[in-house]
């Protein structure tokens, strides 16, 4: 089975994120970047589909140069190819454009399972897979918070609200899975030291045929950040034996009682 | 710097564990003066305990500062008492066997050690000689083919939970002096070897350090690790090993409980400023980060040359007691700039400050340290 992982290198989620003032972009030279957590989720599922039942996994990313480490780590992890698809042209893409780039590099190195986070721990717009599967024709299964592979057939219990929603699919597919889908691997020093030698294709845009607006660059621009109201003060009630009373005149108000 | 991509990725998945697996279960671990066998297994699985071991035996193949950046990383656990249960087995107890071993031990004691499986303690010190090794009275007779062992060992680290132990024991007459010792690898399981007391420490609680003892214990010729007469030659060897990974570990330990201290420095206030803006303040905490630098930088200097191995004995005395030195201040400096807090049993700064005292009397103490250097480099 053929599974292609993808993966993002973020700015550390441990430390507080930084907007470029003029560009309004998440700042991501100078600070401590990392795989996203949530991915590590992916390629760890990816690796145990492979594992029980033959195959391998390829990772792609898309990002600036420094990215090759985090593809680096889930090689680590035990990934048997990566990708990285690096452009200027590329920074601060929008959701479409990520999925379109995503989408060649996927279709380039052939598929039966596409596995994905939900949503970057950085951009959050959760949208990416759908439009991956969109754009590769085949159908998207999200929210996975267990998947296995039963011959041609995905099985996959969907996370709802309520419960879990058991959601079969035929492959080829794409998949979203949840953080605690399983419980990622460590790179092991072994690992580490394979990972310098397998292979790791680095393209441009234009190795995958997407040139110019809406193909290779970035489509929906920022126009403004402003940053969130701050709360209004709220209003402190002084218990002489009978603030019980305006407690529940306030929660009866809210309507919560 | 002596470290690649691919060490910091190692750091990378050793801190992950630590601060996963280990860092939050610190403060159950001191107060139960234990932790799980189970963490010998799990860092087993994880090839963390065969760093620098060859493949062939389970191991992950890596050089020196691999060892290193799981001592460094260790160092942030939480509990000086894991570091060192897990150095002992890695990095003191199990290198002679890779060194001096024959296949058949390599194959008994090295692969389930680096799996995890066995647990290892080393035996030098005893109730009447530590530092002063040539003088130790534990026993091997030779008796029908076998060797019967009879005796002691004092503050064996992992002696309570251990699978077996490196036994430092005489072979020769007392009067043999340093050319009658012998090592051994002993099975815990055998009659006659058991574990008089556990024993209660300044600091290091969630070690196990155990008194054993040795009654007629009758091992063959097959335990006999390294040449009958040689033991105390090749535990010259082993000491280095054991005093520059202790003396990295413990620079790192240093340079964690400087972070947490910065850290205070800069949240604490008194009189209207943080506390670390006041001089008297800010310039203690400049020595100690000037201090650290240069014993960490010597410490590598030194580990470089083991890793291609050299045997730099005056150096590796030295770093020990520069080590010893500047841990003793960074403990004793970082107590007095937290104050009432550092004082507090539950604080990470007093547990510092108990554990950290250690290094200048384990693995030869400062003293022995200062002989050694006077001898091997003075000519006095």
């Amino acid at each position: 089975m053929k599974v292609v992982v993808c993966v993002k290198q973020i700015p550390d989620p441990n430390t507080t994120g930084q907007l470029d003032p003029t560009t309004h972009l998440l700042k991501r030279e100078g600070v401590e970047v990392v795989l996203d957590p949530g991915d590590e989720f992916g390629v760890e599922a990816g690796l145990q589909l492979v594992e029980a039942q033959g195959g391998e996994v390829t990772v792609v990313s898309m990002g600036p140069e420094r990215g090759v480490d985090a593809v680096r780590k889930a090689l680590a992890m035990g990934a048997a190819k990566g990708v990285l698809i690096s452009d200027d042209a590329l920074r601060g893409s929008d959701a479409l454009t990520t999925a379109r780039v995503l989408a060649a590099a996927i279709r380039r190195e052939g598929f039966d399972l596409v596995i994905t986070a939900t949503e970057s721990t950085d951009g959050y717009t959760g949208v990416v897979p759908q439009m991956i599967a969109e754009l590769l024709d085949v159908p998207a299964v999200t929210f996975a918070k267990t998947l296995e592979v039963d011959g041609t057939t995905l099985k996959v219990k969907r996370q709802t609200e309520a419960g879990f929603d058991l959601v079969e699919s035929a492959l080829p597919a794409v998949v979203s899975v949840t953080a605690g889908v399983n419980e990622p691997r460590y790179p092991s020093l072994k690992g580490i030291m394979g990972a310098k030698s397998k292979p790791l294709d680095r393209l441009t845009p234009g190795d995958l045929g997407l040139d110019g607006a809406g193909g290779g660059t970035a489509g929906q621009g920022i126009t403004g950040v402003e940053p969130a109201p701050q709360r209004a003060a709220g209003s402190i009630v002084k218990d002489d034996g009978e603030g019980y009373k305006l407690i529940a005149d306030f929660l009866a108000e809210k309507k919560v009682i | 710097m002596p470290f690649s991509a691919e060490h910091d990725a190692l750091r990378e998945t050793v801190r992950d564990f630590v601060a996963r697996e280990l860092r939050p279960h610190a403060d159950e671990w001191e107060a139960a003066e234990g932790f799980p066998d189970s963490v010998f297994t799990r860092m087993g699985e994880l090839g963390l305990l065969g760093l620098r071991y060859p493949e062939r035996y389970g191991g992950q193949g890596g050089d020196y500062f691999s060892a290193i950046v799981l001592a460094e990383e260790m160092a942030r656990c939480g509990s000086g008492g894991v570091g060192m249960a897990i150095s002992v087995h890695t990095e003191m107890a199990t290198p002679p066997i890779l060194r001096w071993g024959t296949e058949d031990q390599k194959q008994r004691y090295l692969v389930p050690a680096i799996r995890g499986e066995k647990i290892a303690a080393l035996g030098i010190t005893e109730p009447d000689a530590g530092s002063d090794v040539a003088n130790i009275r534990t026993r091997a007779e030779r008796v029908d083919g076998h060797w019967r062992i009879n005796g002691s060992k004092l503050y064996i680290t992992n002696g309570v939970r251990c699978d077996f132990i490196l036994l430092v024991a005489r072979t020769g007459s007392q009067e043999d002096g340093a050319h009658g010792i012998t090592l051994f690898l002993v099975d815990k399981k055998l009659p006659g070897f058991s574990v008089s007391r556990k024993l209660k420490k300044l600091g290091m609680h969630s070690s196990d350090t155990a008194e054993l003892s040795f009654n007629d214990v009758e091992v063959g010729d097959d335990a006999v690790l390294g040449e009958v007469g040689q033991g105390f030659y090749n535990l010259m060897w082993e000491l280095q090993g054991e005093r520059l990974i202790g003396s990295a570990g413990s620079i790192a330990a240093a340079e964690v409980a400087f972070e947490e201290t910065l850290k205070w420095c800069k949240e604490r206030e008194a009189f209207g400023r943080p506390i670390g803006k006041f001089q008297v303040n800010r310039h203690k905490l400049v020595d100690l980060y000037t201090e650290i630098t240069v014993a960490k930088n010597f410490v590598y200097s030194i580990a470089e040359r083991w890793d291609r191995d050299e045997y730099p004995v005056t150096e590796i005395s030295m770093a020990k007691l520069l080590v010893g030195r500047v841990t003793t201040q960074v403990a004793d400096t970082c107590l007095q700039l937290h104050g009432g807090m550092g004082y507090m049993a539950e604080s990470g700064i007093s547990r510092y400050f108990r554990d950290s005292r250690l290094i200048r009397i384990g693995g030869g103490t400062d003293e022995v340290m200062k002989e050694i250097i006077a001898k091997t480099a003075l000519g006095l």
